[in-house]
């Protein structure tokens, strides 16, 4: 196993990188954040949409939501592949495509994330936001969205980790992602196979579960820090911390 | 690739079995690992509800292993690598019986089942202690008290979850395809490098999914209404 990773590990890690185009865990790591920082944006949009009080905003939002939510991401991948090329009448690279796919899937998650962020705030915040003037979108921008955004943190470096972990079918349209990588070395090797799979499933895992701890030590962190200042406001004990966190997008 | 959107290709010769067939192996698969990750799930969350440290700490590694690493990960390991690992003899069995299915399952099973136990283990922590205490002091056994008093209110506050995994886990039999199990996805995809009719096969595969998905949705929404009434 450690021959394997002495004579392959750098491509694993950058891929033919000096004499060629990068690949491996870097463009791995690079899909997945371009994927969730463009999928922000359209997510938070989704999920104002669909919290909105216009039923013709609502109604499309739900749509995507739905429907995203409901379609296994390989198909997404293939519809990807086959119509961006159609629609914008020039090939697309595979890393394209991906990364494409990645921000519409993740929008639609997303935007369930910040809908429940804004859900769980107290009601309060929006009868006072209005009661002292503002309007909806004042509310909504000023208020709402930026206590939500915050307690959202952990979900969102959770939904980081899903992104990696979709990153990988990638290789379905040969992104030179690392499972492609992997691959690569798996079909050059021929007789190894258990190995090369258990060092790939093995780099995910490292990189993976750091982030994972990460996402549960802000959620930790925010979970006091709310107790800490919700407690003199209301003059009441903290109530009892609800059993159930609510269920993330798995 | 057609100018005109023409559904009537998919009709046309075998495709119409092909993707019966390949519904169908969608289907056995889902249900097949949604039991397998149902029942494994369960003895799971039940080992890690007991008092063992050893015990606790294989199933928590367990759950973290299978969270944190990608499903197609775990198919490939399971397809390519597991089997090297076997005697010549068990290779061969595998190899003179279609193994993709079989392997498929296990690896979609195992992973799945680590989300099941962590959505059972959530709803068993929601459950006060006491009640497990009782149960035990009235001289039930622990297996008793797991099955016949806690598991069944833990099960009713897991449902949300447990219903999104099963969705979870339908559409991830998708990536069997990439081993050559022949289901859905697989026969859209060769049927798409037939007849090059990508948008109608596409389409229909995806109603598919798609309604397959709505239908599991609004099941587990009936079930979770039905039990939060009987609850009181």
């Amino acid at each position: 196993m450690f021959s394997i990773l002495r004579e392959y590990g750098v491509l694993l890690l950058v891929g033919q990188y000096p004499n060629g185009p990068l690949g491996g865990l870097a463009i791995t790591l690079v899909l997945s954040a371009l994927g969730l920082l463009l999928a922000f944006p359209l997510g938070v949009a989704i999920a104002l949409a669909r919290i909105s009080p216009f039923g013709w905003l609502r109604m499309p939002a739900m749509a995507v939501i739905y429907v995203v939510r409901g379609v296994p991401l390989l198909m997404f991948i293939f519809w990807v592949y086959f119509f961006v090329p159609v629609l914008t009448g020039r090939m697309v690279s595979g890393f394209t495509t991906m990364v494409i796919t990645l921000v519409i899937y993740q929008a639609a998650y997303l935007a369930e994330i910040v809908r429940a962020g804004i859900e769980g705030l107290p009601r309060g915040q929006t009868e006072a936001a209005r009661a002292v003037g503002l309007s909806y979108i004042q509310t909504m921008t000023k208020v709402l969205l930026p206590q939500a955004l915050y307690n959202m943190v952990p979900a969102l470096v959770s939904q980081f980790v899903s992104t990696i972990k979709e990153t990988s079918l990638g290789y379905v349209i040969s992104v030179n992602e690392v499972t492609f990588a992997a691959n690569q070395i798996n079909s050059s090797l021929m007789t190894q196979p258990f190995q090369v799979y258990f060092i790939l499933a093995a780099i995910y895992f490292c990189l993976c579960f750091s982030l994972t701890r990460l996402a549960r030590f802000l959620e930790r962190r925010i979970a006091t820090r709310r107790e800490g200042t919700f407690r003199p406001a209301t003059g009441l004990a903290p109530a009892a911390a609800g059993p159930i966190a609510p269920e993330q997008a798995a | 690739m057609g100018s005109k959107i023409d559904f009537s290709v998919l009709a046309r010769g075998e495709y119409p079995q092909w993707i019966w067939h390949g519904v169908l192996t969608m289907f056995e698969l889902t249900l097949a690992a949604w039991l397998f990750a149902l029942i494994l799930g369960t003895v799971l969350a039940v080992i890690r509800m007991a008092d063992n440290r050893v015990a606790k700490a294989f199933v928590a590694s367990y759950v973290e292993y299978h969270q944190n690493v990608p499903m197609l990960v775990q198919v490939f390991l399971w397809y390519f690598g597991m089997p090297a690992l076997l005697p010549h003899a068990a290779q061969q069995w595998l190899n003179a019986h279609d193994s993709e299915f079989l392997l498929a399952l296990i690896a979609i099973g195992l992973c799945m089942a680590a989300y099941v136990s962590e959505g059972l283990r959530a709803g068993i922590r929601s459950i006060p202690k006491s009640q497990l205490e009782a149960a035990r002091a009235i001289g039930l056994s622990y297996l008793q008290a797991s099955r016949l008093v806690v598991l069944p209110q833990a099960l009713r506050i897991a449902l949300p979850t447990l219903v999104s995994h099963t969705v979870l886990l339908f559409k991830n039999t998708s990536l069997a395809m990439t081993i050559g199990v022949a289901e859905l996805t697989y026969a859209t995809r060769e049927i798409e490098s037939q007849s090059f009719k990508t948008v109608e096969v596409y389409l229909l595969s995806t109603v598919i999914y798609l309604g397959v998905s709505l239908l599991i949705m609004t099941a587990g929404a009936r079930l979770e209404s039905r039990y939060r009434i009987s609850a009181r």
